[in-house]
């Protein structure tokens, strides 16, 4: 029997999260806010543990968490950093 | 049958078919073919015989031509057999179904025919018409028009399992999507089978027309249901609608569907006894089709994006019509800027179903309190602002607001009113709990719903004085508004 795909028949290849960094040395941070309460809490914390330790960030704000990241900020990001930490529950 | 030429359509090149003569199709199958048989041979070697089922009948004729692959019966639009057809300078200009001597005489212009057959014989079904021929013949001539990936299930698979274990289901079991199915779906819309109907999140994937019917399909749809189903799909994808929003929270709401207008009668909807229950399958499909539009192309899986904690039974499908005979308000839809006599859907928020009971209430006034009390424990009786919620008004209750001339927009006047809280009440430890607003939030009181947060419909059985709160989930531009959209054809 034949049936039609009723996915959006995205390619299943599974991707293999990068490796985990060791050290920081010349890495670009970014911290992401997705905009939920307390989160700048906790970015506010880790940027000041980065600058104790000489590693300056970039902090990034979604505009809402309810909705998917804008593609330009993604697109931005992307560009600009090479690690992320972002901050996802309140 | 001058009209019927006209319809017909053009014979497959290539096909032989006599300018000028005489053609008959027939089968062996078909009692009254082989009755005619000896009739066949009366008409002289210029006939033209196509058989469906078997080239070696007739026997004994000049020309007979295998038509088992029935591409001249469809070119033909050959509807019963024994069919005599005669062309004339390259078109059909008669045709007679069946046996009818007369008939039969007159077409062929031979006089004598089959003296010793009855007058009249009734033919038989063309092959044509055979369920499983008219699928295969649909696929071979249709499905081309087909884009999606077609996946293939053993003969040793269980169709049903096979489907569960690819993941297209939400846990109850669904219908094959077989090209075939899927084309009869698509004839239920005019629109083209690649035109995008909507991008769909999560995953914001493009869903053309084909990707909905295919759900459709899976859902148990039937064609005709395919335009409400479209129309829901295009409201759920709305920025405005916000479904990744209403999916990724942790709150167990989903979208649900109310339909207004011509259509809901067409398709058989129910807005009356059991609504919001089971047993009417366009109520029943036509929202659990939306669901599987997106689990299905937008990606939105429970345990992936869809993060509820718990949930609730209506996200297999949520749908039902407004009794908009028995009701004594405008259509929903109109209220929400729909033409009236449109057929619409009104896609929104919705947790299960909460019923209010009021038996006792006779005035407006105290019905609205009642109505007005369930709402307050939308999210919480202590929160306010925190979610939009829709009231489903019963008939019994619905006559008591009539009588009074409440209109629609009266009775949800009336009800914010009532739903101004007082801060004292909701504030954090008030009443011994500690949920509730930060004390010094509110100077005065606060509404319990945003503006136009509470949407109101009427359906429901004649007896119950059973209203139904369905509570929704956070409303404005961060959250999720409900969405209209006129469904085409």
């Amino acid at each position: 029997m034949i049936v039609l795909d009723p996915t959006d028949e995205r390619s299943p290849v599974r991707r293999e999260p990068l490796r985990r960094r060791s050290v920081l040395d010349g890495v670009r941070v970014g911290l992401l806010d997705i905009a939920k309460p307390r989160g700048d809490v906790f970015l506010d914390r880790l940027e000041s543990l980065f600058a104790g330790r000489g590693v300056t960030v970039r902090r990034y704000v979604k505009p809402t968490f309810t909705k998917p990241m804008p593609p330009d900020l993604r697109r931005e990001i992307a560009t600009e950093c090479d690690v992320v930490i972002e901050a996802l529950a309140d | 049958m001058p009209e019927r030429v006209a319809l017909a359509p053009a014979p497959p090149a290539g096909a032989g078919l006599p300018a000028d003569g005489l053609v008959a199709v027939v089968k062996r199958d078909c009692p009254t073919c082989r009755l005619i048989a000896p009739v066949l041979a009366q008409l002289g070697p210029g006939l033209v015989v196509y058989s469906q089922d078997d080239p070696a009948f007739p026997a004994g004729l000049a020309d007979v031509r295998d038509d088992t692959g029935l591409d001249v019966s469809v070119a033909l639009g050959i509807e019963t057999v024994p069919t005599l057809l005669r062309f004339g300078g390259g078109t059909e200009v008669g045709r007679t179904e069946g046996w009818l001597r007369e008939a039969w005489e007159e077409l062929a212009g031979v006089a004598g025919l089959g003296t010793g057959l009855p007058e009249y014989r009734p033919g038989c079904g063309s092959l044509t018409h055979d369920l499983e021929v008219a699928d295969e013949l649909l696929v071979r001539a249709r499905g081309g028009s087909l884009a999606a990936r077609r996946l293939e299930i053993a003969a040793l698979e269980d169709e049903a399992e096979a489907l569960f274990e690819r993941g297209f289901t939400d846990g109850l079991p669904v219908v094959a999507p077989t090209p075939a199915r899927v084309l009869r779906m698509l004839q239920g819309t005019t629109r083209e089978p690649g035109e995008v109907v909507a991008v769909v999140p999560p995953n914001l994937a493009g869903a053309t027309v084909e990707k909905v019917a295919i759900n459709a399909v899976l859902a148990g749809c039937r064609p005709e249901y395919l335009p409400v189903v479209l129309a829901a799909v295009e409201a759920a994808s709305t920025d405005e609608f916000n479904a990744h929003g209403l999916l990724a929270t942790t709150w167990g709401a989903a979208p649900a569907i109310i339909v207004n207008g011509p259509v809901a009668r067409a398709l058989g909807m129910n807005g009356g006894g059991n609504a919001l229950g089971q047993g009417n399958r366009a109520n029943a499909t036509i929202g659990r089709a939306l669901q599987l539009v997106i689990r299905n192309v937008g990606g939105g899986r429970p345990g992936e994006v869809d993060r509820a904690t718990l949930g609730h039974p209506g996200k297999i499908g949520f749908c039902f019509a407004e009794d908009e005979a028995g009701s004594p308000w405008e259509p929903l839809a109109v209220a929400r800027g729909i033409a009236p006599g449109t057929s619409a859907v009104t896609v929104f928020a919705a947790e299960g179903p909460r019923g209010v009971v009021d038996q006792i209430s006779r005035t407006p006034d105290s019905l609205a309190r009642s109505l007005a009390a369930g709402l307050r424990a939308v999210a919480h009786p202590k929160l306010a602002l925190a979610f939009d919620a829709t009231l489903v008004v019963c008939p019994e209750h619905g006559r008591v607001f009539a009588q009074a001339g409440w209109s629609r927009g009266r009775l949800a006047a009336e009800l914010a009113e009532l739903l101004l809280l007082e801060p004292a009440e909701i504030v954090r430890g008030a009443g011994g709990i500690a949920e509730g607003i930060p004390a010094g939030a509110a100077r005065g009181p606060v509404p319990k719903f945003r503006p136009d947060g509470l949407m109101i419909a009427y359906a429901g059985g004649g007896a119950g004085m059973f209203s139904t709160v369905i509570g929704g989930w956070v409303g404005g531009p961060g959250g999720s508004r409900p969405v209209s959209r006129e469904v085409g054809s």
